[in-house]
């Protein structure tokens, strides 16, 4: 069969280096030669056991949830702005879109310069370049251990959350200001392809029901979105959870280890330490991370393809 | 009618012969307030891309960065070409021969399974596409060592060969959906002629697949144009495609903000235009590519 071809080499490319790199993952090889000797599971105690990781994980965690949650209102607050039979939509897609064709390192770039303190937005809207910082700036909010909450969380034995691995670290919205940026625009591109897939009659039903425009968005398109919003989710969340490129360009450690991200991690820790079997073993974390979200994806839109 | 194509139907304004509610002037003009401000926002960085390019080296200071440039300046522009030329020409060395090749890959395997049901391509098909969202960084390591155990460390063939290979979950996906859509009593009527799959294939899908190959060519041309991640793990210096160059122009303290807003200027320009000119493959690749079936 002439698929054969393919299918090798997607088994090899991406299943057995997946194998390799597991397996590499629990051998000693922390220099430059290769060392294949077994080192169990010590290479993901010592990744877990750093602090650098720690924030990293931390950081994605920040940086998933405000990219796709911002990303997601800003798509369905586009997309029905958009959605109005206004004059000139065409050009306003247009506006809205022409980001995604931008590679990242390119957004960074172009970001870097935008919230430069003592330049930017910040000499623009003639903000105080001390206190607002972006990228730059080393802050963690975090719960207080003296805060009320804090004082009740450390009676109930989880103290722990008010250390700074459980903040936000402010510098890391800078980063999800340029992803917002870069991204909003595809989310705007699916809801507009949903809300155009729904019967104008079925609005009108609501309408002659007497519901009101906000109850009628509420009631009726919204629920019909629903496959619109999970595959937009899924779509941002993988990308957020591997984001590299763009932290890369605009901020690749960041005051604090503040913009650092688990693909930076293991990028410097296998390619520039040599320290390849703890790089494999952060890129197997990453991978668990993302097949929790794709897998069952994967499987839910296959069902519905099914069904069809 | 595929999802591609029903996607592209409804990405079509509503059409005007629906009945006009009655609307209110002031919120209309609410409405189209709210567009022009969220179209400031996106297009600042292009303004400021495009003025401190243009600007000579005196004239880029971080109070007057807003300002238009005094006089149109090119140095800019042509510091930057001087710099990422050779890059550039990498990038095009990489993407024509790789977008072509997966484009081709692509096709036939969609062909085979979209038409060609066989054991187990019910399954088959999500194992693919599995390798379409795997972080990049869970096959980088050994990644490395094939190349370099194939003699391709390095060099741009081995990049085309990577791109090659990763593309063809995307460019299976696109081109199975595609031809998902077109009869089956199409290939049933030319087997029924007597045509073999190789002659199915060649004269009945291919001619049908202009508009497929152009949504699937703009596809990989953006993402490998713009990928950074293999190119800076797999490429040495020498070999750079213009984002690995673009990131170390910009991360160089020497090197001033009209030549680094330039030199991104020039990166993006390819896949700007490619936007520009077929925006509307460019957006069917990015739905094929997110919502299936």
């Amino acid at each position: 069969m002439l698929i054969a071809p393919s299918i090798l080499a997607v088994g090899v490319f991406v299943y057995g280096l997946i194998g390799w790199t597991a397996f590499v993952s629990t051998t000693n090889w922390n220099d430059l030669l290769p060392d294949y000797s077994s080192a169990g599971l010590a290479n993901f105690a010592s990744i877990f056991d750093n602090p650098r990781f720690q924030i990293d994980l931390r950081n994605t965690t920040v940086f998933t949830v405000c990219f796709v949650a911002a990303a997601l209102v800003l798509g369905l607050v586009l997309a029905n702005l958009i959605d109005r039979r206004i004059r000139a939509e065409g050009f306003f897609r247009s506006v809205f879109l022409f980001p995604m064709a931008i590679s990242f390192i390119v957004t960074g770039v172009v970001w870097k310069w935008l919230l430069t303190p003592s330049s930017g937005f910040n000499s623009l809207f003639h903000l105080d370049p001390t206190t607002n910082r972006w990228f730059t700036d080393e802050t963690v909010i975090h719960l207080g251990s003296d805060s009320p909450v804090g004082r009740w969380l450390g009676d109930i034995g989880l103290g722990f959350l008010t250390s700074t691995n459980f903040g936000v670290p402010v510098a890391m919205l800078s980063i999800v200001l340029a992803a917002v940026w870069q991204m909003s625009g595809f989310v705007m591109a699916l809801y507009l392809a949903g809300l155009r897939a729904i019967p104008d009659e079925l609005r009108e039903a609501a309408r002659v029901d007497g519901a009101t425009e906000l109850r009628v968005f509420r009631h009726v398109v919204l629920p019909l979105l629903t496959p619109v919003t999970i595959s937009a989710v899924i779509i941002l969340g993988h990308i957020s959870l591997k984001i590299y490129d763009l932290t890369v360009a605009m901020s690749p450690i960041g005051p604090g280890f503040g913009t650092d991200v688990p693909a930076n991690f293991m990028w410097t820790t296998a390619f520039n330490d040599n320290q390849f079997a703890r790089g494999a073993a952060v890129a197997v974390v990453m991978l668990v991370l993302i097949a929790i979200v794709i897998v069952p994806y994967l499987i839910w839109t296959g069902r519905r393809e099914i069904e069809r | 009618m595929t999802a591609d194509a029903v996607r592209s139907e409804v990405l079509r304004p509503r059409s005007l012969s629906r009945a006009r509610r009655p609307t209110v002037r002031a919120s209309r003009f609410v409405l189209y307030a709210a567009l022009l401000v969220m179209a400031a926002f996106y297009l600042t960085p292009v303004y400021v891309l495009l003025v401190t390019g243009l600007k000579g080296f005196d004239e880029v200071s971080l109070e007057r960065m807003w300002d238009f440039p005094q006089g149109l300046s090119l140095t800019g522009f042509a510091d930057a070409f001087d710099k990422l030329a050779p890059n550039l020409a990498n990038s095009f060395r990489l993407v024509i021969p790789a977008t072509l090749i997966s484009a081709a890959i692509g096709s036939l395997n969609g062909y085979i399974l979209a038409k060609w049901r066989f054991r187990g391509s019910e399954v088959l098909f999500p194992l693919i596409l599995f390798g379409m969202f795997i972080p990049y960084q869970a096959i980088l390591i050994p990644l490395l060592q094939v190349t370099r155990g194939l003699g391709v460390a390095g060099s741009i063939e081995g990049l085309i060969l990577v791109h090659v290979v990763y593309g063809i979950p995307i460019t299976t996906l696109i081109f199975r959906n595609y031809y998902a859509a077109i009869p089956n009593e199409l290939i049933e009527a030319a087997r029924v002629d007597g045509a073999d799959f190789v002659r199915i294939y060649r004269d009945v899908l291919l001619p049908l697949s202009i508009s497929g190959f152009v949504v699937v060519l703009i596809w990989q041309f953006t993402s490998i144009w713009n990928d950074f991640l293999f190119a800076v793990t797999l490429t040495e210096q020498s070999n750079w495609p213009v984002t690995v160059a673009l990131n170390n122009l910009a991360g160089s303290f020497s090197v001033e903000w009209n030549v680094q807003m330039a030199g991104a200027l020039l990166a993006a320009l390819p896949t700007l235009l490619v936007f520009v000119f077929l925006g509307r493959y460019f957006v069917r690749g990015l739905l094929a590519g997110s919502l299936k079936g």
